[in-house]
């Protein structure tokens, strides 16, 4: 427990050191939400159809591009193998990482989309149960990209290839957060949807922390 | 130990499996052209055409048993992986990994087959039912495993690393493909089916099954070859691999 509290620690503090670099996510979030306008005209009604679907996937994006902080940094200077053969089990080290890149890029996202979905006409209940599936849904993304993460740290050119792995991954948090929002705006019940949300966080937190931990260790020797 | 047990520890040193994979080769090309002329003369020619779709339902002689292969392989790469990652066998790891082209081309092969019979039946080449979109999803999953394999640079990592992200797609394909399912019925709502599948008659059948024998004979013969010429790559430097190389050379 003391190794999760402290790497969380390190790396939150370390995030806050380099504000410019924090605001990159949000930033990015905010860019792709203003260009869905400009590239298919200001229709109110067509914007609040494809509200739920465009916020969801640019959050989906902005979270990807976020990843490659996870363990990038810590890898270059070396510390993340210090880290490692630290005796604390990889699979808690795995957790912390990804507990504190949530809590850097993946909360603030969940923070700020429910807001952006307002400038798209969407109403308040559905863009709450929007914000209420990012809350649900960015955690399983930082723990899912976390484990391709891992496998790909050490490569040189990281980037577009990760979204070749992630982004098939990423698909059921999608399907499953945007039904639950656009069953809001229909005036359905979107429990259903919300509690799969939950449980693939609740499957993603048990199994994903494990795969992280092995493909640490196989990226680190 | 066991006989077994024994003769899987001989199988696994690099030599052995090959000298053993090369006899067994001759043998699994012969099933496959025997099942697949048999299977394609009696799918094409023989079999009557179907009540409703006409001649263009025979390309599920190709598309059916292509679609069985692309999940095959895919489970058939997890174990072979999963072997690897916890026993660290050389040859597993690199069967897992000459797998993944192989259960990639199959995927694509169903992809293109299903649309070349979507245009005349449905109307369009492309639909976004469950069913298309999930393949289609699995073909960039073998994509990235490739990838994965290819972009590492020392061959033992890279096919560990590839055989950790394909089991984390084992689990993942199941959510994806049941997710997909039902973000269709959510959204699409009925769409055009199959003709019942458990009611095909056996002069449609039998061809079909004959036809994914003769796949899996295929499977067999190219998985066979591939991982020979990796393990043959990969061990240029070990005596066997020396010896065998000078002898074929002369």
């Amino acid at each position: 427990m003391t190794v999760l509290a402290a790497i969380i620690k390190r790396d939150v503090k370390l995030a806050f050191r380099r504000r410019s670099e924090l605001m990159n996510p949000l930033l990015f979030l905010v860019m792709v939400i203003t260009l869905f306008p400009l590239g298919m005209g200001p229709d109110p009604e067509r914007l609040r159809e494809i509200a739920p679907a465009v916020v969801w996937i640019a959050a989906l994006l902005a979270a990807m591009m976020s990843l490659s902080h996870l363990m990038r940094d810590d890898f270059d200077d070396g510390s993340l193998e210090l880290i490692m053969v630290s005796g604390a089990s990889p699979a808690m080290i795995a957790l912390a990482k990804v507990a504190a890149h949530w809590l850097t890029t993946g909360l603030p996202i969940a923070l700020l989309a429910p807001i952006l979905a307002l400038l798209y006409g969407l109403d308040g209940d559905a863009a709450a149960i929007l914000g209420l599936t990012m809350l649900l849904g960015t955690p399983t993304l930082s723990l899912v990209g976390g484990i391709a993460v891992a496998l790909t740290v050490g490569l040189k050119r990281g980037g577009m290839f990760l979204a070749l792995l992630v982004l098939p991954l990423y698909i059921p948090v999608l399907i499953f957060a945007t039904a639950a929002v656009v069953s809001t705006t229909e005036g359905l019940p979107a429990v259903a949807n919300i509690l799969m949300v939950a449980a693939l966080l609740v499957l993603a937190l048990t199994l994903a922390p494990f795969a992280i931990g092995a493909a640490l260790r196989l990226s680190l020797t | 130990m066991n006989p077994v047990m024994r003769w899987l520890h001989w199988l696994g040193s690099p030599e052995n499996y090959y000298r053993f994979s090369g006899r067994l080769i001759p043998w699994l090309a012969a099933g496959f052209a025997i099942t697949l002329a048999w299977g394609l003369y009696q799918g094409l020619f023989v079999a009557p055409p179907d009540y409703q779709q006409g001649e263009s339902y025979r390309i599920i002689f190709i598309h059916v048993p292509s679609a069985w292969m692309s999940l095959f392989i895919y489970v058939a790469m997890c174990v072979a992986g999963f072997v690897g990652l916890v026993w660290r066998i050389k040859v597993a790891e690199i069967t897992a990994m000459a797998c993944a082209p192989i259960g990639a081309v199959f995927t694509f092969v169903t992809l293109v087959t299903g649309a070349l019979w979507g245009k005349p039946m449905w109307g369009a080449y492309w639909v976004w039912d469950a069913r298309l979109t999930s393949e289609l999803i699995l073909l960039f999953i073998y994509l990235g495993i490739i990838g994965l394999y290819h972009a590492i640079e020392d061959r033992r990592r890279a096919a560990r690393a590839a055989s950790l992200m394909a089991l984390v797609g084992l689990i993942n394909i199941p959510i994806i493909h049941f997710s997909v399912e039902w973000w269709n019925t959510l959204h699409q709502g009925q769409t055009v089916k199959l003709v019942g599948e458990s009611a095909i008659h056996p002069s449609m059948g039998v061809p079909l099954i004959v036809m994914a024998i003769a796949t899996k004979f295929f499977f067999g013969m190219n998985l066979l070859q591939r991982t020979r010429l990796m393990l043959l790559e990969q061990e240029t430097k070990k005596k066997w691999a020396r010896t065998l190389i000078e002898e074929n050379a002369r």
